[in-house]
């Protein structure tokens, strides 16, 4: 049985996931979406806002530690939203925590991903971790766009229980591409920038 | 008359079945044949509250087929989703969460199950005496006092507002009155239509008879406000056998309804506006959105419900 369907539809119910296209269009075109992470619920809202012919070849990235337990959170991670489980820990020093991300880029899927590693109290993200740069290095083809989820860290403060609804729309900027003579910072500090210009 | 119930509910339904089906292809007609965009910005109008049409229909046809408990549940969820946009429009605290998670999960299914189980004097008082005094002792717990007070009355505005006011219409099709039994929805569908009619025509005689637009409302025109509210008092009027009122009781019961209607599209407007939203459509919701639907109704509701009650309920029962 599938189980996200009515997930989708809860939250739509409890906070609307209204997408806003800003700077760029829903088209299938290969993609990174890139988003603020101020709470458990912004994968699912950032999925539930793509149009629904786009999220079969959309796979959200999301740490291990979280997902990939057993149960219904790990289920719907691996079966239904067909997460790339991504190594927070490194437990294996050798292996490249990007490589799955670059597994998933090569054989043709989108993904959605929160460089702030973490979620942040504050809605505006934090600083950004390098892999979203090493990705557009390796994959200058793959369109970078910047999403601003709106209001969601109000529906769930960090160590809420219980969702409030509140309407939360998630907006979409124009693509981002890594400028010739940019280094790493450079990039991670546009990439936030342009995030937190979507929050107007 | 010598209809049964049952007949007066079908033949008022394919009336009003005729009529939407008439306006709707009226607005398209007009639509497809106008070139100028002035006055194809006033047919969008025009038409998306010929729209409304329809869902008047659908809650007089749910409230017949089903019984007027479905109307609760259109109701519950209608005053779900305006607090739901009341509190995306107001700064509210995380220390507010439990306040928000009573409000929402406890504060609405109660004040409809109260109406369900017919308990209308709690009913009337639940969240005017108990939950006000409830709320603030759930935002005390967290004891911050930044704008304390300020919080605390924006929640209760919005449960007033989305939750005790809105809870008031289905409340219309349960009144008991005495040789009026079982023709609960017929009151509850002259409310409807008066409400849903005025605003139409007010629209329509601001387009037609011009004049500068309404500060609080900038669809209508004070000419145009005029003009439509005495036809929908006087469309009350002539509606007088769908109610247990007298023709000239039906007269003052429209006024009534008219006249809290639209004090109620002035102060939610302001409401919204002081809130600082944009605009009357939001960009929050995609279309116009559920305060701006309902805010005729939130005043007009509790106003009509009281009267009634006291007039055909409680004195007539003395």
């Amino acid at each position: 049985m599938k189980l996200l369907p009515p997930i989708v539809w809860l939250v739509r119910l409890l906070v609307g996931a209204y997408p806003r296209w800003i700077g760029s269009a829903p088209t299938a075109t290969q993609r990174v979406y890139f988003a603020n992470h101020t709470s458990h619920m912004d994968t699912i809202v950032l999925w539930a806002a793509l149009p629904g012919a786009l999220r079969a070849n959309t796979r959200p990235v999301a740490a291990r530690d979280y997902w990939d337990k057993p149960g219904l959170r790990g289920t719907i991670a691996k079966e239904e939203l067909n997460v790339v489980m991504i190594d927070r820990s490194r437990a294996d020093p050798d292996a490249d925590p990007l490589d799955p991300l670059r597994d998933a880029l090569e054989h043709g899927f989108s993904l959605i991903m929160f460089p702030e590693g973490t979620r942040s109290a504050q809605p505006l993200p934090g600083e950004f971790k390098s892999g979203l740069y090493h990705l557009a290095t390796a994959f200058p083809a793959v369109e970078l766009i910047p999403v601003y989820i709106e209001n969601l860290h109000r529906s769930m403060p960090k160590g809420a229980l219980l969702p409030v609804p509140i309407i939360c729309t998630v907006r979409f900027g124009g693509a981002l591409r890594l400028r010739a003579d940019e280094d790493k910072d450079d990039f991670l500090q546009r990439a936030r920038n342009a995030v937190a210009q979507l929050a107007g | 008359m010598g209809l049964t119930l049952n007949e007066t509910f079908l033949a008022i339904f394919c009336a009003l079945a005729i009529l939407s089906l008439i306006a709707t292809g009226a607005g398209q007609w007009v639509t497809s044949r106008t070139m100028d965009t002035v006055r194809l910005t006033r047919l969008a109008i025009v038409n998306s509250r010929v729209r409304s049409s329809w869902s008047v229909l659908a809650l007089f046809t749910v409230a017949f087929v089903i019984g007027p408990n479905a109307l609760l549940v259109v109701f519950a969820l209608a005053s779900f989703f305006a607090l739901r946009e009341f509190v995306s429009l107001t700064p509210i605290k995380s220390s507010d969460h439990w306040a928000l998670v009573v409000a929402f999960y406890l504060v609405i299914p109660a004040q409809y199950l109260l109406l369900g189980f017919g308990r209308a004097n709690l009913f009337a008082v639940f969240i005017p005496v108990y939950v006000f005094l409830l709320m603030p002792v759930v935002m005390a717990i967290k004891q911050d006092t930044e704008f304390y007070l300020q919080r605390v009355a924006k929640v209760q505005w919005g449960l007033m507002i989305s939750v005790y006011c809105v809870s008031h219409a289905p409340a219309i099709a349960t009144l008991p009155i005495r040789g009026y039994e079982d023709r609960g929805p017929l009151l509850l569908l002259f409310f409807l239509l008066i409400l849903f009619l005025t605003d139409l025509l007010q629209v329509i005689a601001s387009t037609l008879l011009g004049g500068t637009p309404l500060k609080v409302n900038l669809n209508k025109t004070a000419k145009g406000a005029l003009a439509g509210g005495a036809a929908g008092v006087l469309i009350g009027t002539a509606l007088w056998w769908l109610t247990p009122f007298l023709w000239w009781q039906a007269l003052g019961m429209s006024a009534l309804i008219v006249g809290s209607g639209f004090m109620g599209t002035v102060v939610l407007s302001l409401v919204k506006r002081s809130l600082g939203a944009k605009q009357w459509d939001s960009e929050l919701v995609l279309t116009r959105g559920v305060l701006e639907r309902l805010d005729a109704l939130m005043f007009a509701a509790p106003v009509f419900w009281q009267v009634t009650r006291y007039i055909w309920v409680i004195r007539a029962d003395l």
